[in-house]
């Protein structure tokens, strides 16, 4: 079973339906036992970095989670802002990050502000750098749907595991262990996505 | 690689899907939630709703449909139609959409902007900026479906919009609306090199040349269209179409 963590930020239902698709159970919650007795991990987020740090704070979870995912070594997948969270600090807001990965999140700083507005909307296709079960049997030219107008700088390059194009390259996708994290939202992502996210199930 | 988006826009009048021309003139196309079947088989970039009847009947794009569209939808999508409190964009990004679309209250109260971009982000909240030139030919804002002038100029009024919090800003030109002719490119250029957030344009479109032509001219985030996905051919048959992914590489490699 999967734990699709509720903390009042972003859009739960579109993944539930994934996963109901995908033929794998499920549960949005925000309860310890809940989310002790399931297998996996998806932290979603939508909204800012700042405030999600205190409603999962609000929610007693804080520490749980930094338990499950490095004691317990569960795997989780981080999607947008949800793998933003798993850096060290933000620019979006004073909060500390988990920390579970050396990496800072920044604004968008595009030099060319006419071409390349903020937020980054759309698709957009991704390098992977290093060998991924997440990747498994995704076709490499795929898009992916991204909404966001920061991204995660990693300062360990062997924790990136894509790279994508806007400006410049910034980190897309994320893997340390059994830490997994997208920029992009799979649930989005047509088949593609929906691939990325069967891969995460069957880990 | 990064390309812009292409957006079919579904106009509801409350559960059916219709066209209109020029904000006027409306006929019913079908049911939506088909119409949203077919565009994930297309593969569809993005879809927008907007029920344009909620602001005047006094009520918000249905929650039910909205349910049933994200239960379907493989792609993202935004929603629009008599949006007024924050509870309203709770309702509905909870329901499955990814953005919401305001118009009317963005008009009426432009601080509203500033709280719903404060507690959703930035990126959760568009607005559309409906133009249409007066008897002089001056661009003017308008809402409330068109019924209303704000007799406010557009690229101020956008360059607002994005000071107050507004993540991506939909331009449509009312005159261009089901005409089928061809986007007003000096409009959304002018609207486009003002401000830095995502634009969108809207109103005109009725082939891929027409997108082709503004992406030549300008560096857009969508290029969106209602006609243009839902007719085929001279005489406006009833046909949910959607170019492929060759195609829309191809159209917007020009420009990047």
């Amino acid at each position: 079973m999967i734990a699709i963590i509720d903390y009042s930020m972003g859009n739960l239902g579109s993944i539930k339906r994934k996963m109901d698709r995908i033929g794998e159970n499920s549960i949005i919650t925000s309860n310890e036992q809940e989310i002790k007795i399931s297998d996996k991990i998806i932290l979603p987020g939508v909204g800012h970095f700042g405030k999600a740090v205190s409603e999962i704070r609000n929610r007693k979870l804080w520490d749980f989670l930094s338990e499950q995912v490095l004691v317990e070594k569960k795997p989780i997948l981080g999607i947008c802002l949800g793998m933003q969270l798993m850096a060290k600090s933000s620019e979006e807001g004073n909060e500390e990050g988990f920390g579970w990965l050396d990496a800072k999140v920044i604004r968008f700083n595009v030099s060319d502000k006419i071409r390349y507005k903020i937020p980054h909307i759309g698709w957009n296709t991704i390098r992977l750098l290093k060998d991924s079960p997440l990747f498994e049997k995704i076709n490499l030219d795929s898009e992916f749907y991204f909404v966001h107008s920061y991204h995660i700088q990693c300062n360990d390059s062997t924790d990136i595991l894509t790279e994508t194009i806007y400006d410049y390259t910034f980190n897309s996708a994320i893997q340390k262990e059994n830490i997994f994290g997208v920029q992009f939202h799979p649930e989005k992502s047509h088949d593609a996505g929906e691939m990325l996210l069967r891969n995460f199930v069957n880990l | 690689m990064y390309r812009p988006r292409v957006i079919p826009v579904l106009l509801l009048q409350n559960k059916g899907l219709v066209k209109s021309v020029k904000f006027r003139n409306y006929r019913y196309i079908g049911d939506p939630i088909n119409a949203v079947r077919i565009f994930n088989e297309l593969k569809a970039d993005e879809l927008a709703f907007i029920d344009i009847l909620a602001t005047k009947e006094n009520r918000t794009i249905s929650i039910d449909f909205i349910k049933k569209v994200g239960e379907e939808a493989n792609m993202p999508f935004s929603a629009g139609g008599g949006i007024r409190t924050l509870e309203d964009i709770r309702k509905i990004i909870e329901a499955g959409a990814e953005k919401v679309i305001l118009n009317s209250i963005a008009a009426e109260n432009p601080g509203f902007i500033n709280m719903a971009a404060e507690a959703f982000g930035s990126s959760t909240i568009t607005v559309c900026v409906d133009v249409k030139r007066d008897f002089l030919g001056k661009e003017k804002v308008w809402f409330k479906a068109g019924t209303k002038s704000l007799n406010a100029d557009p690229v101020k009024f956008a360059r607002q919009m994005e000071e107050c919090g507004a993540g991506e800003i939909i331009i449509q030109s009312i005159d261009r609306d089901g005409t089928m002719e061809g986007y007003d490119i000096n409009l959304v250029k002018k609207i486009a090199e003002s401000v830095s957030i995502p634009i969108v344009a809207l109103g005109g479109a009725g082939t891929l040349s027409h997108l082709m032509d503004l992406n030549i001219s300008v560096s857009l985030s969508g290029f969106a269209a209602g006609s243009m996905f839902v007719y085929h051919g001279d005489r406006r048959a009833v046909l949910v179409n959607y170019p492929g992914k060759e195609e829309i590489v191809k159209l917007f490699k020009l420009n990047c």
